[in-house]
């Protein structure tokens, strides 16, 4: 391969990367949407109260749960007001992430 | 770079703290990761959970420094409880130690006296000075005495506790309660708003009102709030006020206070008549710490800190990042513990992708929860989200989302204390 090709497949991928930071694609914002849970899930989702661990659940209970909450299926007291305040995707994104982390 | 500082990283070096040297500006680590050196003023909500989520999300490639003068973080929220004496001191303190052994943060017990923007330095009150890639202050409020000018010495202040920093202020407002005869008066001056937690004057007012009701019972609460109603949680306040602690406490909105006869313990207001109290607890205006002030960073008001809600980044002055109950608000945005703890990790996630030469998250969220305590156990909850608006450039409350408890209860109470437990691990373990 002559390296004209590679360094403009490289700014390519740069302008790509970007392009996709641009439109929000932030590597981290599963991660980052996820904290906002920690102050009463505990920091990645390992509580350390009586609240639940969310870390190790299966992603499909946490969507579920957090649908139910906002349509209001499941009575409670918080979750339901806090519940709304997300969108499909967040969730999405944020019951994938916490299905990743170790349960402790 | 000066020579102090070169001096001081030296010093640094030799004490053992090896990371100072190679954190310096444009060393990143290895594999794209983040690297650089953040200073944190403040151990509060806002400051202690900054540095620790920059050093877990860098994966320990920053590094960060906390400077915090007091020796242990003693919480506000559930600080009412100790006034209202179903909780002790000790009860709502909690160690720095694990910033330091479980985050490798390190702890610098001292004052910060000044910011160099330019020089992009930090000077103490020991005379040491800290150099800084980004800066993060969270200062938390200062008084604005000139506004109560009776009460701008030590001794004034010591006789009429504001108690709304949490710590010997706290303990106190206690003794002065416990010291009170039976049939006296306790009032509480509430600022004109924006202050730092906005039902917390409620709150206590419950917690003294459930301490007379069993120990002093012919006492009473006086609320007198510079405001024209209840700034937060009002029907629910009111509600408490009118059953619970029904013939006990007594709420006067539009209570301007302009200053404190100390002699005859009277409150003075500038419309209404004066008041006088057994027990004077007067909470004073606030502004942004004073710290905001000499880094450049007080925008507005002359009073709070405008940042981009995308990083905390003051519109004014680059690379210094401003948390907690020191910023302008955006709509909706309590001045809250809770709401410090999630500008930091906000902020944290944009310092890091900064020092990565990233991006930072154009789409934050932030939640907000405040549990208040009516009783010793039963409790009521105010919570929101707020998510960026990227045309009016600010977060937002979510329409349809957040609200209110219908009514106190014992399983609130428990989510509270839970709540507390797992805020301050997440903030500080």
């Amino acid at each position: 391969m002559h390296p004209i090709p590679l360094v403009a497949a490289a700014a390519l991928a740069a302008l790509a990367a970007a392009h996709a930071t641009a439109q929000g694609s932030d590597p981290n914002l599963a991660r980052s949407l996820a904290a906002t849970c920690a102050n009463c899930h505990g920091t990645n989702g390992v509580s350390v109260g009586e609240v639940p661990s969310l870390a190790g659940r299966p992603k499909d209970e946490i969507v579920r749960k957090m649908q139910d909450f906002r349509k209001g299926t499941t009575p409670a007291t918080i979750m339901p007001q806090l519940a709304k305040g997300y969108t499909d995707e967040q969730i999405e994104l944020v019951a994938g992430w916490f299905a990743t982390q170790k349960a402790k | 770079m000066s020579i102090q500082r070169r001096d001081f990283l030296k010093a640094l070096g030799a004490a053992g703290f090896g990371t100072a040297v190679s954190a310096l500006p444009g060393c990143a680590t290895t594999g794209g990761g983040a690297g650089g050196k953040v200073v944190v003023i403040g151990g509060g909500y806002g400051g202690a959970t900054a540095a620790k989520y920059i050093r877990m999300w860098s994966n320990g490639g920053v590094d960060v420094t906390l400077v915090e003068p007091n020796p242990e973080f003693v919480s506000c929220p559930l600080s009412n409880l100790v006034i209202g004496g179903s909780k002790q001191i000790a009860d709502v303190t909690v160690s720095y130690d694990n910033l330091a052994k479980q985050h490798g943060v390190r702890i610098v017990r001292d004052m910060a006296t000044g910011v160099d923007p330019a020089t992009r330095i930090v000077r103490l009150a020991s005379g040491k000075e800290l150099a800084y890639d980004r800066l993060i202050l969270s200062p938390g409020v200062d008084f604005m005495w000139d506004n109560v000018p009776s009460l701008k010495n030590a001794d004034a202040q010591a006789r009429f506790p504001h108690a709304w920093k949490a710590g010997a202020q706290t303990v106190a407002l206690r003794n002065q309660l416990t010291a009170m005869a039976d049939g006296g008066v306790y009032a509480i001056s509430i600022p004109v708003a924006p202050y730092r937690c906005p039902p917390g004057p409620y709150e206590r007012a419950c917690q003294v009102a459930w301490y007379f009701k069993r120990a002093k019972p012919k006492s009473k609460v006086l609320i007198l709030d510079g405001n024209g109603d209840v700034t937060s949680k009002g029907p629910l306040f009111k509600k408490a006020w009118a059953e619970e602690y029904k013939g006990i406490v007594e709420y006067r909105p539009n209570h301007v206070l302009t200053d404190v006869d100390v002699v005859a313990r009277t409150a003075k207001f500038e419309v209404q008549d004066s008041v006088k109290a057994d027990v004077l607890n007067i909470v004073p205006p606030q502004r942004a710490g004073a710290i905001a002030r000499s880094a450049g960073v007080v925008t507005a008001n002359d009073r709070w800190c405008d940042v981009d809600f995308l990083t905390f980044e003051s519109v004014k002055v680059k690379d210094v990042h401003v948390l907690g109950d020191a910023i302008q608000i955006a709509t909706g945005m309590p001045k809250s513990g809770h709401m410090a703890n999630q500008h930091a990790k906000v902020c944290a996630a944009a310092v890091v992708a900064l020092l990565s030469g990233q991006a930072p998250n154009p789409t934050p969220v932030l939640t907000n929860t405040c549990y208040s305590f009516i009783t010793d156990k039963e409790v009521v909850h105010v919570c929101s989200v707020h998510q960026y608006d990227r045309e009016k450039k600010t977060v937002l409350p979510v329409p349809g989302s957040g609200g209110v408890s219908s009514a106190m209860s014992e399983i609130e109470g428990r989510y509270a204390f839970n709540w507390a437990k797992n805020i301050w691990a997440d903030t500080l373990a």
